[in-house]
């Protein structure tokens, strides 16, 4: 996994609430079996005007210049600003596969669907939750600046704005850690085999019909 | 100290904790399909690691299987698209491989994963059940901590036989009271969705309770629980009672003799204590609640049958207000028109919502003697499993279907996700009993509104949205 320390990087505004995970990938593109190359899919259905499938050539699709990630201004972008309840929907790990595959290491919104929030931190993407009030102002400076720029800094928890305006957000001490060491929770779990060697042997005892069968 | 079932669960399988409350969480039974498994077995065998309990794990096809019968039999054989088959076979390649027990496209026993896990009775009270599928909130139907998981994390599960997870905050949803005939679950849940919106259960477990649910069958509860992830939270839970434990009892996974006895008198207290405090409490009252359809493009976006298409000029809230706006856009629809003359293309009966035995019968009841509309283009029903295919077949529902001009098809998640060729073409409307009316869920610019299986068969008979009780009224 990708660490995350420091990230400055341009901000795409997507003005809508519960964006859901169908139209983050949309499912024709959920039939392969990798976990990369999702990125000139993602919002598909937007970004692009006539429907796509697998296996073509999206650099040769015409592009819907009306949908944000198309403006030029918006080239490069690298954190994506959303309204609420973000990622809701499906649980398919492609809306993240897709974001990051296509630049985005940051997403910042009042809130999220729990399951896409999870699945960011998998993969290095870091989900920033700020106010509503925050996240409405952010809107309006980001339409109103060419080439707006935010810093993150994942260590002390806070989003600098160019003016120098400071926003602490939250995240657990965990998921934080893993991020910031771009560590493999597999293996971290793994330290605790014998943890859950001894909570299978007990567990035998009290419950042994969920250990019976197949 | 007074615990809600959640809390019961969770404590029960807590196999450590760090000081700010991550959790590594046993989990019994892990459900597997084809479309978020491959690149967890991919990054398994990458880092040369190998399953932690290979009997935890079922695995079927179902999202991307084709429901045509020309299409099915002789394996993969059949299969025409060509990605498709390859994600399938992909999947039987990795249960052979990793040794993992699989119903595959021939076995009759395939279907939808969350249809299958409780028919075989592979979901059993009190169990944590993950699958890389948010509608796994279905199983809590049964009293069991059931979510959906990224591909990530089942990976993690493959690897640790575990979860890393915060505990969520308890919310009750009580529905109290009965509900008047011709009023479903899937009623029920819309309702709930319409009143709690679809983040209004984020972060938390919701435990449904009241006299409407206890009344409920345990198709009905898995309809209900099956939608809690519309409602924003990745579990929803319904105690353990007698009818819980007489649908179990006897199924293939089910435990048997002494330990029959002994699950039983454990599963009997999986309940929330008397005074268990939850963190928000919601009350509906049952009697109230009409058959409901969704007429945008989320579903909260949820009124009655008998209602009309909201205005967004009346929403105070902006950001909202913009939102209806966009799903009326999308979903061709004014402000103010009635429901039941919204006319509809196609009709979906099938998905993981309602598939189950019961809800073929009820859309049957409502199809029998009639014919689908001249103006329907396509009426499908698509049963959750072989096995309920197979029952529905005995029963005759299915010449029943066939007689009024309905498709009967193959089990699989079919047009509720539309990955293999069932799909809405651009600007069709559909009545559906799938879970999802986003934008181009059923087929890019397709549009989807979720009802009843009754009231989707009624839709079909009269080729517009129509209240189910009015309808028995007219036939007598
Ligand atoms: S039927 Fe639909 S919602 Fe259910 S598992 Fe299949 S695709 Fe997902």
């Amino acid at each position: 996994m990708d660490k995350f320390t420091v990230h400055q990087g341009l901000v795409v505004p997507l003005d809508r609430s519960n964006v859901d995970t169908d139209a983050i990938i949309p499912k024709q593109y959920l039939k392969s079996i990798s976990r990369s190359g999702f990125g000139p899919t993602l919002f598909d259905d937007w970004r692009y005007l006539e429907s796509g499938e697998p296996g073509m050539d999206h650099s040769k699709r015409p592009l819907n210049t009306d949908f944000v990630l198309n403006q030029p201004r918006y080239q490069g972008a690298s954190i994506l600003l959303a309204r609420e309840n973000f990622g809701c929907g499906s649980s398919r790990e492609h809306a993240v596969w897709a974001l990051t595959d296509y630049g985005i290491r940051a997403v910042i919104a009042p809130s999220y669907a729990d399951i896409f929030f999870n699945n960011s931190f998998k993969n290095g993407l870091l989900p920033i939750v700020l106010s509503e009030d925050t996240v409405d102002s952010l809107f309006k400076a980001v339409s109103s600046r060419e080439g707006y720029q935010l810093t993150i800094d994942l260590e002390r928890q806070q989003v600098t704005t160019p003016s120098g305006e400071i926003y602490g957000f939250e995240v657990d001490e965990f998921r934080k850690y893993c991020l910031l060491k771009g560590l493999d929770d597999i293996g971290l779990t793994l330290q605790h085999a014998d943890a859950i060697h001894r909570y299978e042997e007990r567990r035998k005892q009290e419950a042994p019909w969920l250990f019976a069968s197949g | 100290m007074a615990r809600t079932l959640y809390d019961k669960i969770w404590d029960a399988h807590v196999v450590r904790e760090e000081e700010d409350g991550t959790a590594l969480l046993y989990i019994d039974r892990h459900l597997v399909h084809e479309v978020t498994s491959p690149q967890a077995f991919e990054g398994l065998r990458l880092a040369g690691r190998d399953l932690w309990r290979k009997e935890s794990i079922l695995a079927v096809p179902d999202h991307n299987v084709p429901t045509t019968q020309a299409d099915r039999g002789n394996g993969t054989q059949g299969i025409s698209d060509p990605v498709a088959k390859i994600q399938i076979e992909t999947l039987n390649n990795n249960c052979e491989s990793f040794q993992i027990n699989e119903f595959d496209m021939d076995d009759v026993r395939q279907g939808i994963v969350h249809v299958i896990g409780p028919e075989q009775g592979a979901t059993l009270p009190g169990m944590t059940v993950v699958c890389g599928d948010s509608h796994t909130s279905t199983h809590g139907a049964f009293g069991a901590l059931a979510h959906g998981i990224g591909t990530s994390e089942v990976e993690h599960v493959m690897a640790t036989q575990c979860l890393i997870q915060k505990k969520m905050k308890n919310m009750l949803v009580s529905v109290d009271g009965r509900v008047g005939g011709g009023v479903t679950a899937k009623d029920i849940v819309l309702a709930i969705i319409g009143e709690i919106g679809t983040a209004g259960g984020t972060g938390y477990a919701i435990e449904f309770s009241g006299e409407a649910i206890q009344a409920l069958s345990m198709e009905g509860r898995m309809t209900v629980c099956n939608m809690a992830i519309e409602a924003g939270a990745r579990a929803g839970l319904i105690a353990v009672d007698d009818t819980t434990i007489e649908y179990i009892k006897g199924r293939p996974f089910a435990p048997q003799n002494e330990l029959w006895d002994k699950a039983i008198a454990a599963w009997r207290d999986l309940k929330s204590d008397e005074d268990a405090v939850f963190d928000q409490v919601v009350r509906l009252d049952a009697a109230k609640i009409e058959p409901q359809v969704t007429w945008g493009t989320s579903p909260e976006m949820v009124v009655s049958v008998n209602a009309t298409v909201p205005d967004p000029a009346r929403e105070v809230d902006g950001v909202k207000s913009n939102s209806m706006q966009v799903a009326l856009e999308y979903m061709g629809l004014q402000a103010g028109q009635p429901v039941d003359e919204i006319s509809v293309d196609k009709v979906f009966i099938g998905s993981c919502t309602n598939s189950r035995i019961e809800d073929i019968r009820e859309a049957a009841a409502i199809a029998r003697g009639g014919k689908v509309a001249d103006s329907v283009k396509l009426a499908m029903v698509v049963p959750g499993s072989g096995l309920v295919k197979q029952q529905a077949e005995a029963e005759g529902l299915d010449r029943v279907f066939l007689d009024a001009g309905f498709e009967w098809r193959e089990p699989g998640c079919s047009m509720c996700l539309a990955m293999n060729a069932d799909r809405l073409e651009p600007g069709e409307r559909c009545a559906s009993t799938s879970n999802r009316n986003f934008e181009g869920r059923q087929g890019q610019g397709g549009r989807t509104h979720l009802v009843s299986p009754a009231m989707a068969a009624a839709a079909a008979i009269t080729g517009h949205f129509i209240d189910v009780r009015k309808l028995g009224e007219q036939h007598g």
